[in-house]
């Protein structure tokens, strides 16, 4: 879909840009509504434009989750905060092995910001949410005044169904068991980064941005003995292994050589002096499987289109428990610890 | 990737670390002068390779570590001031001043930003001409011809509003610091490769005469490192001292005379302090008198500052090889990366953060050994 054209419909052509009253509750909240929200996520129960939606869910177990999102800029290679906003609560859900089934969406605008731009954002997550299989059912939206946002933060709410009997969580890991990549990493990070003010760079590199449901959903199908899923966003593989092997009280022991990254990932990385295994990911995951099942999970995963490049990148062990400990290309051996803060640049 | 993967390879690693574990019959210790070959060392778990008897000294080499408490203090003030945009490499965010660092700063409302170049620096102070630009210039010889470009151009395209604040420090006065220190334990240098890309290493025959020590210009990929060790290793156990250049692919002799000349330009030999170690004569380089109006020192006047160390960290033992960093006694109590009392803690190749991140697990591996009466 090409949205370099793209134009209001009236009347909010009438406004090229969000103006405070589009936050005020008022006709202007409702034309945005009517004119912009409702035709992109059209469903029955949005067009019911109560106070609350009133869903029908399957009896049994629901998964709970929200997330914010605030990525500059709003739009990179490969994907945009709209994409975004819908995958990374649609990732969340799947990662208890839940099946998502709704979203909300809450829109923090700020006054001045682009209503194409906007209609841009909207449309990007209707598409993702079809795509995922999810639809959005209630909404909400603010407007603050000029220089109080970066132009437009998301948050997102998401229901999904837990199949019954299943248990997936981060302190579920057990020795022995194997740890399988879904991809390549560090793709969003350092595509947000190439495109990142003072520090942009030439490259080719898009996002990874995508709804893992369907790869988790295939997964589940050929095995239950998938311990733990986790998908690597901020922090990166580094960060998410810490957590698992902190919150099972195990350590975990990766293979440098088995990670998969993309080599003008490699490249960038290597020039601006940052690992990628600390770089973010937004639709790639984690799954910690018994090891009697890790050749059947591989095999599905590879099979799977987000998951071509899946790869066993380590082992669940007794040994140095709440470390993740690498074996480095020349066959030493380093901890890998949890980042403090964000990833810096190095100086040389 | 071409140049990068070839010097990574698993084989040739274990053929060198074989070969050094031949020809060493006796301990030695070495340093390495760069921050980035520690980092290396760590990254790839070189010093696991090693003879016992080697005992690798991380060196000075890591500007995030040495630059003056005093120097990061009037940072934090000229980061504080409105209308300044202060522009740093990304690592000397977390640098703790005497009572905090740029990120906190940052969150108090100054406008700090992380750039990969001082040119990107230089860009920003057109883009903005309504703001004061100050460039962060810190860091040894390699960081040092991009800073003074940088400050050069500026002076070219008549830009009123950019400044750097320099704090540079220079190799060669170290090690000779370093060796006449009354508590040294070094006998050999790796020095570091990519400060001799650009000065060459003329400079080291002189020391090598004086101190009868190898000096070894080694890079920064695993296998450089190796072959840097095993060299001075060959040196240490035939009992020569020389300069050798183990990185041939990056350095010469002469170094790159054009980057030479453009430092000679715009800076000029000054004593400096190093965090941790003290005033070294001639350490360092400032702004020349042509290029002072640049200076942000000398453009803010940044006064009242009064720098308080933390009474409890032993860096600059640390720094000299002398004090291993968990033998400080605030090292994993007090001293931790979340909360750094010196800069040794802060980068990833700070010595102390190295220990803290890969000591823990040493210490549970040994644990995890059966014990043999």
């Amino acid at each position: 879909m090409n949205f370099d054209n793209w134009t209001c419909p009236l009347p909010l052509l009438d406004y090229p840009n969000i103006v405070i009253g589009h936050g005020g509750g008022g006709k202007l909240s409702a034309e945005l509504i009517e004119h912009l929200f409702l035709p992109a996520f059209r469903n029955d129960v949005l067009e019911n434009l109560g106070d609350s939606s009133v869903l029908n869910v399957p009896a049994g177990r629901l998964a709970f989750s929200t997330d914010s999102f605030v990525v500059k800029p709003l739009f990179f290679p490969g994907g945009s905060i709209g994409d975004l906003a819908v995958n990374g609560t649609v990732n969340d859900l799947a990662m208890s092995g839940a099946r998502p089934l709704f979203l909300s969406a809450g829109f923090i605008i700020e006054e001045g910001f682009s209503m194409s731009s906007l209609a841009q954002i909207v449309q990007r997550m209707a598409q993702a949410a079809q795509k995922a299989g999810v639809t959005v059912v209630t909404g909400d939206t603010k407007v603050v005044e000029m220089g109080h946002g970066d132009g437009c933060y998301i948050n997102t709410a998401g229901i999904g169904v837990m199949p019954e009997g299943l248990r997936i969580g981060p302190t579920l890991a057990r020795p022995g068991d194997v740890v399988i990549v879904s991809g390549s990493i560090g793709d969003h990070g350092m595509a947000i980064m190439s495109v990142r003010e003072s520090l942009e760079f030439e490259t080719t590199i898009e996002s990874d941005c995508a709804a893992l449901n369907t790869l988790v959903d295939a997964m589940l199908g050929v095995s239950r003995e998938i311990h733990v899923l986790r998908d690597p966003t901020r922090g990166g593989v580094a960060s998410s292994l810490n957590e698992i092997a902190g919150q099972s009280k195990v350590g975990i022991m990766i293979d440098e050589t088995k990670l998969p990254v993309k080599s003008d990932v490699h490249s960038a990385c290597e020039l601006l002096g940052l690992d990628p295994i600390y770089v973010a990911n937004e639709g790639k995951l984690i799954a910690i499987v018994s090891a009697p099942a890790a050749d059947a999970v591989l095999a599905c995963m590879r099979a799977h289109p987000l998951g071509r490049e899946a790869a066993i990148i380590g082992t669940v062990t007794e040994k140095h428990p709440g470390m993740l400990v690498a074996k480095t290309g020349i066959g030493g051996t380093r901890v890998i610890p949890m980042q403090i803060g964000e990833q810096l640049p190095r100086i040389c | 990737m071409k140049y990068m993967n070839e010097f990574r390879d698993g084989a040739t690693a274990q053929r060198l670390a074989t070969e050094i574990r031949q020809i060493t019959t006796r301990p030695w210790a070495i340093m390495e002068v760069c921050g980035g070959q520690t980092h290396s060392i760590i990254r790839n778990g070189i010093d696991q390779l090693l003879p016992e008897e080697i005992e690798l000294i991380h060196g000075p080499g890591c500007p995030v570590c040495v630059t003056p408490l005093e120097l990061i203090d009037k940072a934090l003030a000229i980061a504080s001031l409105p209308g300044v945009m202060f522009c740093s490499f990304g690592d000397m965010l977390r640098v703790p001043g005497s009572s905090k660092d740029l990120f906190r700063v940052k969150s108090e409302g100054g406008d700090i930003r992380v750039v990969y170049s001082p040119l990107d620096a230089v860009t920003l102070a057109r883009k903005n001409p309504e703001k004061q630009v100050v460039f962060f210039g810190i860091g040894f010889e390699t960081t040092a011809p991009a800073n003074a470009m940088a400050v050069h151009l500026a002076r070219n395209l008549g830009l009123k509003n950019f400044s750097m604040l320099v704090s540079h420090v220079l190799v060669p006065p170290a090690l000779e610091a370093i060796m006449t220190s009354p508590i040294n334990r070094v006998q050999a240098f790796l020095a570091a490769g990519h400060v001799c890309s650009v000065m060459g290493y003329w400079q080291y025959p002189p020391i090598v005469d004086r101190f009868h020590i190898p000096i070894v210009i080694t890079g920064f990929e695993p296998l450089d490192v190796l072959e840097g060790i095993r060299r001075t290793v060959a040196q240490l156990e035939a009992g020569e001292s020389s300069v050798e250049n183990a990185y041939a692919r990056v350095c010469n002799f002469e170094g790159n005379k054009t980057a030479q000349k453009m430092l000679e330009e715009v800076f000029e030999v000054t004593d400096r302090a190093w965090r941790g170690v003290g005033t070294i004569p001639k350490s360092g380089w400032r702004l020349s008198p042509a290029y002072r109006e640049f200076d942000a020192e000398h453009r803010f006047q940044v006064s009242g500052i009064e720098t308080k160390e933390s009474p409890l960290c032993r860096a600059g033992e640390v720094l000299q090889g002398a004090l291993k960093p968990n033998q400080c006694e605030a090292f994993g109590k007090q001293c931790t990366p979340r909360n750094p009392l010196g800069a040794t803690m802060v980068s990833a190749e700070g010595a102390c953060a190295a220990y803290y991140n890969y000591g823990r697990f040493v210490t549970l591996e040994k644990a995890a050994q059966p014990v043999h009466a």
